[in-house]
């Protein structure tokens, strides 16, 4: 494994193979937690491990694995880490853990991690399964930054809790947009933020499914 | 006592739809979305789906998983919960696979309507969704069933309007970073924006 392999593995998902904007992979589960940046960046770290952990143990033993039970055995070694992220965080980050709710849970039915450890870690070694699963984690985590950057940012005022916008509410000058605070908000960012992706690696545009014939009609006038 | 599963009901389809208001099923629901046929048919499978697992889950997390819940057995003090999220998708998969016979002996004209939909729902989010939501709310029996079927209900509702919409919006002239998977997204904020006038709604 040379370093450049290595490092193409670990880069590569976050952008130009990313799988939230491209594969539409894992979106379920964790939009709902991009209403401020702390909540992602621990929902972000969780999903690395879990993808990061469950590709190295399915490489280790993809040799193992009996072909026509491989989803079962995936799901179980899946399951069981993020019992073990989900103990960690309720032991360490009680009230994260609280906010994050169900989402943690979820991380299970995640195609991500089920999808990396059928394409990637089943042919890999485990060295580079880890680095993909890192790398897609990252990538994933990388889009929820994002989103929960704008909507805490312009829904309320603030970073990491931080207040960077004086809100009026406290007596500075910045209104905050509630709306941002709701699910729509979520839905509206992401897609403009494949509209900015798209934009600038042109490669990932959709073919159109109908093309529009030139207005040929005179005008009445 | 009706009033209140009724609330509950209007609660799981409406206020706080699957997919709209919690972004559970999203994948399914952006990649299955392209027709109303395959829209209804996976809506369907989904309600069934639902309506068995969230009871049955239900059933397991009372009397086996809860903390002081195998007192029956003569364990009082053991507590299993921390196995609920291997025991439900465990339960999910295997329901899944029931129903599949089930309904291959004896509703083969529904089976071969679900056809390939039906296996790919174990991995979709808003059943296990359901399930957690479920046990964090602490739902009995009869509600864990109206909320199954509400949740369901309101994923399949959810997902035949935004179908109908991308049936009619492949017609449009879209810009060109926004086609397929951007414009769906904002049709999907705009849906969601409409069912957020629901919220205040209670019965």
């Amino acid at each position: 494994m040379s370093g450049s392999t290595a490092k193409k593995v670990l880069f590569e998902p976050v952008f130009t193979n990313n799988p939230i904007a491209l594969q539409i992979l894992g979106i379920c589960s964790a939009l709902a937690v991009t209403t401020s940046m702390k909540l992602s960046l621990v929902m972000g770290l969780a999903v690395c491990t879990v993808t990061g952990l469950s590709n190295l143990f399915i490489a280790l033993i993809r040799s193992q694995i009996p072909s026509n039970i491989r989803i079962i055995v995936q799901m179980t070694i899946i399951a069981s880490l993020v019992i073990v992220v989900d103990q960690i965080l309720r032991a360490y980050a009680y009230e994260i853990s609280k906010q994050l709710s169900v989402f943690v849970g979820l991380i299970i039915t995640n195609c991500i991690v089920m999808g990396r450890a059928e394409a990637f870690a089943m042919q890999n070694s485990p060295g580079v399964s880890f680095l993909d699963g890192v790398g897609n984690g990252l990538g994933y985590a990388v889009i929820l930054i994002a989103v929960a950057f704008f909507r805490e940012l312009l829904g309320a005022g603030k970073l990491f809790g931080v207040e960077i916008l004086a809100t009026v509410n406290d007596g500075g000058w910045y209104v905050p947009n509630g709306l941002l605070l709701l699910p729509p908000s979520a839905f509206f960012i992401i897609g403009l933020l494949i509209w900015a992706l798209r934009g600038w690696k042109k490669d990932q545009v959709e073919a159109e499914d109908f093309k529009m014939s030139a207005h040929n009609v005179k005008e009445a006038f | 006592m009706l009033e209140h599963y009724l609330s509950l009901f209007v609660k799981a389809v409406f206020v706080e739809n699957m997919a709209l208001a919690f972004f559970l099923g999203m994948c399914t629901f952006l990649a299955i979305s392209k027709k109303i046929q395959a829209a209804f048919g996976l809506g369907i499978a989904v309600v069934v789906v639902l309506a068995v697992t969230v009871p049955v889950n239900n059933l397991i997390y009372t009397y086996v998983l809860k903390e002081g819940a195998l007192a029956w057995a003569g364990f009082p003090e053991v507590d299993l919960s921390f196995l609920g999220l291997l025991t439900y998708i465990g339960v999910i998969a295997a329901l899944v696979q029931i129903l599949e016979m089930v309904l291959d002996k004896y509703f083969p004209d529904l089976y071969n309507a679900l056809g390939v939909f039906l296996p790919l729902i174990t991995v979709n989010c808003a059943i296990l969704g359901a399930s957690l939501f479920m046990v964090e709310r602490d739902y009995n029996f009869g509600e864990s069933l109206v909320y199954g079927v509400g949740a369901g209900v309101g994923w399949a509702l959810a997902i035949v309007a935004l179908a109908g919409i991308r049936e009619k919006l492949k017609y449009s002239d879209v810009p060109e970073g926004l086609r397929g998977l951007g414009i769906t997204f904002i049709t999907v904020g705009l849906m969601s924006l409409g069912f957020m006038s629901f919220s205040g709604i209670s019965l």
